[in-house]
C-alpha cells in the first residue's frame, strides 16, 4: 500500500476492488460538495442534502464520514479523533476504513501535519491553520430541537431567527438551578444570524470556532443536514448581559487549576479517571495528540536544563 | 493509565470480528455453510423482509446479507442498503402497471366475489400454530419428495397469470375517485437523491414507507388500528407476485422488459369523507408496495398512506397522521444506527454534564448554608 501512514494502527482491512475511491459513487460526492458550497455561503443554515447510507451505522460519525470522503484526494493527509483520541475505537474504525477506501492517501496522528481533520465531540487544542479543515461529526444538528421537535416549524424559526423559545430554556434553567444547565451542544450564534448546535464538543471548545482561521464543517448524515461556520466568522455563544457563557471548571476545592497527571499541562480540557487500585481521582488532556506534544517539550526542555 | 484501555482499538475491533467468524462457525465439522439459494428458499419470508427494508432488489446479496448478518434483519438490510448506496442512478422505469403482475396470491375484505376469483395461495393466515414436531427430524430425502410429489399433482395452466384489479371494479362503479392523471404524469420523488424536506410529495412518503423497517410501520399502523386515528381500512385488494420491470432501450428508447420483481401490493378503501367543494363523496384509498412478499408490511402502509394524506390535508390530529413523526422514525437503517451508538464512549460529553451538575450542587449547598447561618 502507498499510505505513508504516520499512524500505528496494524491496518487489518482488505480493500475491495470493487468499491469506488472513496466509498460513495462520483454523483454522490458532487451532491455533497454542492452542499458544502452553499453552507458556506449562509453560515450556521442546515442544508438539506440526501446523505448516503454508509457501511457503519448511523450516529457512528457518517455524516462527517460523507464530507470527509467526499473532500478527500490523494494529497490530502487525514487526521480522525473520537473524544480528542486517535486511538479510542470508533477513530480507529473510521480511519482504517478510510485508508482502505482511499488507497494513497496519509493518514497522521498530528494535528499540524493533517489537512482535513475529522471528529467527533473535540476540536483540537492546538489552534488550526487556514489550510486546514475541520470536520465534525453532529448527531443533532438543530439547536432549536429541544424546544421544537417539529422540522417543519424549526425551519420557520430558523428563517425568522425566532430563538426566543430557547432563550426562554436558558432563563428557566437560571430560575431552577441557578445555572444554564446545558453543557455540551451549546447553542452558538454563527454571523449574527442562525444559531446551530455546535455538535457534542464540550463548552470548552465552543470559543474556538469563533473566528476560526479554518473552514469547520459540521455533517448530520442521520438527520441529513450540513452546516458550516467559514473562516474568521463570528460564533458567539447564546448568553446573557448579566449571565455570561462560561466553559467547564477544572479548578479544585481550593480553587487551584487542575493539571494533567501525564504532561502537566493547566490549560488543556481534562478526562477524569478513578484510580481503581487506589481510590482516587486523576486528571488527564482529552486531546491525546496535545498531551504527546506537552510532554516531549517538557522532556526536551528539561533535558536541556540538564545538559546546561 | 486511562489511555491503556482504548489504546489497542485496532486490534479490539479485528479480535471482535475474528470472535463474530467463529460464532458464525462454531458449529463446527457437523455442519454446512448455509448455501445462498437454501436462504432465498427456505426463509423466504426473511429475505423477503431484507430485500423490501434494504430497498434493493438483488436475491443474491440480499441472501448473503443474512448470512453474513447471522441472521440479524436489521443488520443485513443495512448491508445491503450500503452496497446500493454505491451504485449511481443509470436510468429510470415509466410507472409501471400492477395489472401485469404474474399472480402468485390476491384477496379481497371487501366482495366475496370478485373479478377473477379470490386466490389464496401461499399463506399462514388459516395456518395452526401448532409446533410441527415431524420437521424435528426431517430426512433431506422427504424433505426433496415434498416439492416433487406437489408439482406432480398439480397442474394448473387453467389459471391466468394477471388478473384484473379490484380498484378499477369499484371505479367503475363510481364509488372511488377516478386516478389523478395529472399527479400520475409527475416525476416521483426519489428518497435515494433527495433529502426530505417537510411537508413532502405523497410519492417521497410512499417511497419511504416502501423501505420502511417491517415492526417500525406495523407499531405506528397499528396505533392508528387501535384508536390514535380513524381509518378503518377494508382491504380492497391484497396481491403478491412477479411484476415486470420496463426499461426505455437505451439506443431506441423503446420500453423492453428487463426482468421482474417480487413484490406485495395492498390497496385499502376508507370511509368517505365530505368533498368541502360540493363534489359526489366518494370513498378515499390508501396504497401500499414493497419488495418481496411482506403482506402487514403492506397492509401497514396503506393504513398509513391514508393517514397521512389525511394528516397533511386537515392537519395532524395524533401521531399516525404527522408525516414527520411516521416518516423520520420508521427507517431500520436510521433507528438501529442511532440505538448502537450511544455503546460508543461519550467521555467528554459526560465530563461537561459532570461539570454542570456539580457547579448546580455547589451552588445550592451553599444557598443553604447562608440560610442555615441566618
Amino acid at each position: 500500500m502507498s499510505n505513508k501512514t504516520k499512524t500505528t494502527d496494524t491496518q487489518f482491512r482488505q480493500a475491495s476492488a470493487e468499491y469506488n475511491f472513496g466509498f460513495l459513487d462520483e454523483y454522490a460526492k458532487k451532491e455533497v460538495r454542492r452542499s458544502v458550497l452553499k453552507a458556506i455561503a449562509i453560515p450556521g443554515y442546515q442544508v438539506p442534502y440526501s446523505s448516503r447510507e454508509m457501511p457503519m451505522g448511523r450516529g457512528f460519525g457518517t455524516g462527517g464520514l460523507q464530507l470527509t470522503l467526499s473532500l478527500i484526494g490523494k494529497q490530502d493527509t487525514l487526521k480522525v479523533i473520537d473524544q480528542g483520541s486517535d486511538d479510542s475505537v470508533n477513530a480507529v474504525n473510521l480511519r482504517s476504513f478510510i485508508e482502505m477506501i482511499c488507497p494513497g492517501i496519509d493518514t497522521t496522528t498530528q494535528v499540524s501535519e493533517a489537512n482535513l481533520i475529522q471528529s467527533r465531540h473535540r476540536i483540537p487544542e492546538e489552534p488550526l491553520r487556514e489550510d486546514q479543515v475541520l470536520i465534525l461529526q453532529v448527531p443533532y444538528p438543530d439547536a432549536l430541537v429541544v424546544v421544537e421537535p417539529s422540522e417543519d416549524k424549526r425551519k420557520i424559526m430558523h428563517g425568522e431567527a425566532d430563538y426566543s423559545r430557547l432563550l426562554v430554556k436558558l432563563y428557566e434553567d437560571i430560575v431552577k438551578f441557578n445555572e444554564i444547565t446545558i453543557s455540551h451542544r451549546y447553542p452558538t450564534r454563527i454571523n449574527g444570524h442562525y444559531v446551530i448546535d455546535s455538535s457534542p464538543i464540550p463548552r470548552w471548545d465552543v470559543p474556538k470556532m469563533h473566528q476560526s482561521k479554518a473552514l469547520i464543517l459540521l455533517g448530520a448524515g442521520r438527520e441529513k443536514k450540513i452546516y458550516a461556520v467559514p473562516p474568521y466568522t463570528l460564533a458567539e455563544p447564546l448568553e446573557f448581559d448579566d449571565v455570561p457563557f462560561r466553559v467547564e471548571n477544572f479548578n479544585d476545592e481550593h480553587g487551584q487549576r487542575r493539571l494533567c497527571h501525564r504532561c502537566g499541562c493547566d490549560h488543556s480540557f481534562l478526562d477524569e479517571f478513578i484510580d481503581s487500585k487506589r481510590a482516587y481521582k486523576r486528571y488527564q488532556c482529552s486531546d491525546s495528540d496535545y498531551c504527546d506534544e506537552q510532554l516531549t517539550f517538557k522532556t526536551s526542555a528539561s533535558n536541556q536544563n540538564l545538559e546546561g | 493509565m486511562g489511555y491503556v484501555a482504548i489504546k489497542g482499538g485496532g486490534q479490539a475491533i479485528a479480535g471482535a470480528e475474528k470472535l463474530l467468524e467463529f460464532v458464525r462457525t462454531r458449529q463446527g465439522e457437523s455442519a454446512q455453510p448455509l448455501d445462498l439459494d437454501s436462504i432465498e428458499n427456505q426463509l423466504y419470508f426473511l429475505h423477503s423482509r431484507i430485500m423490501s427494508e434494504g430497498g434493493l432488489f438483488h436475491p443474491k446479496l440480499a441472501s448473503l446479507a443474512i448470512k453474513q448478518s447471522l441472521g440479524d434483519t436489521l443488520e443485513a438490510a443495512f448491508a445491503l442498503r450500503a452496497y446500493r448506496s454505491t451504485k449511481p442512478r443509470l436510468i429510470e422505469s415509466p410507472v409501471l402497471d400492477t395489472s401485469s403482475m404474474r399472480l402468485i396470491r390476491r384477496i379481497s375484505a371487501s366482495f366475496k366475489d370478485i373479478p377473477g376469483g379470490q386466490m389464496l395461495g401461499a399463506s399462514t393466515d388459516y395456518a395452526l400454530r401448532l409446533m410441527r414436531t415431524e420437521l424435528l427430524d426431517e430426512s433431506p430425502e422427504a424433505f426433496q419428495a415434498i416439492a416433487k410429489k406437489w408439482l406432480d399433482e398439480n397442474h394448473h395452466d387453467d389459471i391466468p397469470d394477471t388478473f384484473p384489479k379490484v380498484l378499477d371494479a369499484l371505479r367503475a362503479e363510481g364509488l372511488l375517485p377516478s386516478v389523478d392523471e395529472a399527479t400520475a404524469e409527475k416525476k416521483p420523488f426519489d428518497i435515494t437523491r433527495e433529502p426530505l424536506v417537510f411537508p413532502v410529495p405523497r410519492s417521497a412518503a410512499l417511497s419511504t414507507m416502501a423501505r420502511a423497517e417491517t415492526g417500525s410501520i406495523l407499531a405506528i399502523a397499528y396505533s392508528n388500528m387501535r384508536g390514535y386515528g380513524d381509518i378503518h381500512p377494508t382491504v380492497a385488494e391484497l396481491r403478491v407476485g412477479y411484476l415486470p420491470i420496463m426499461l426505455p432501450h437505451p439506443v431506441t428508447g423503446e420500453l423492453i422488459e428487463a426482468g421482474e420483481v417480487l413484490m406485495t401490493e395492498c390497496e385499502v378503501v376508507a370511509m368517505y369523507e365530505d368533498d368541502e367543494e360540493g363534489g359526489k363523496p366518494t370513498f378515499s384509498l390508501g396504497y401500499g408496495a414493497c419488495f418481496g412478499h411482506n403482506e402487514v408490511k403492506a397492509i401497514s402502509m396503506a393504513i398509513l398512506d391514508r393517514a397521512l394524506q389525511s394528516g397533511m390535508q386537515h392537519g395532524p390530529t395524533n401521531p399516525s397522521e404527522d408525516p414527520e413523526f411516521v416518516l423520520l422514525h420508521i427507517d431500520g437503517i436510521d433507528s438501529m444506527g442511532f440505538c448502537t451508538h450511544y455503546k460508543m464512549p461519550h467521555y467528554v460529553t459526560f465530563q461537561s454534564d459532570m461539570d454542570r451538575l456539580r457547579t448546580t450542587q455547589d451552588k445550592q449547598n451553599s444557598a443553604h448554608q447562608g440560610v442555615e447561618n441566618v
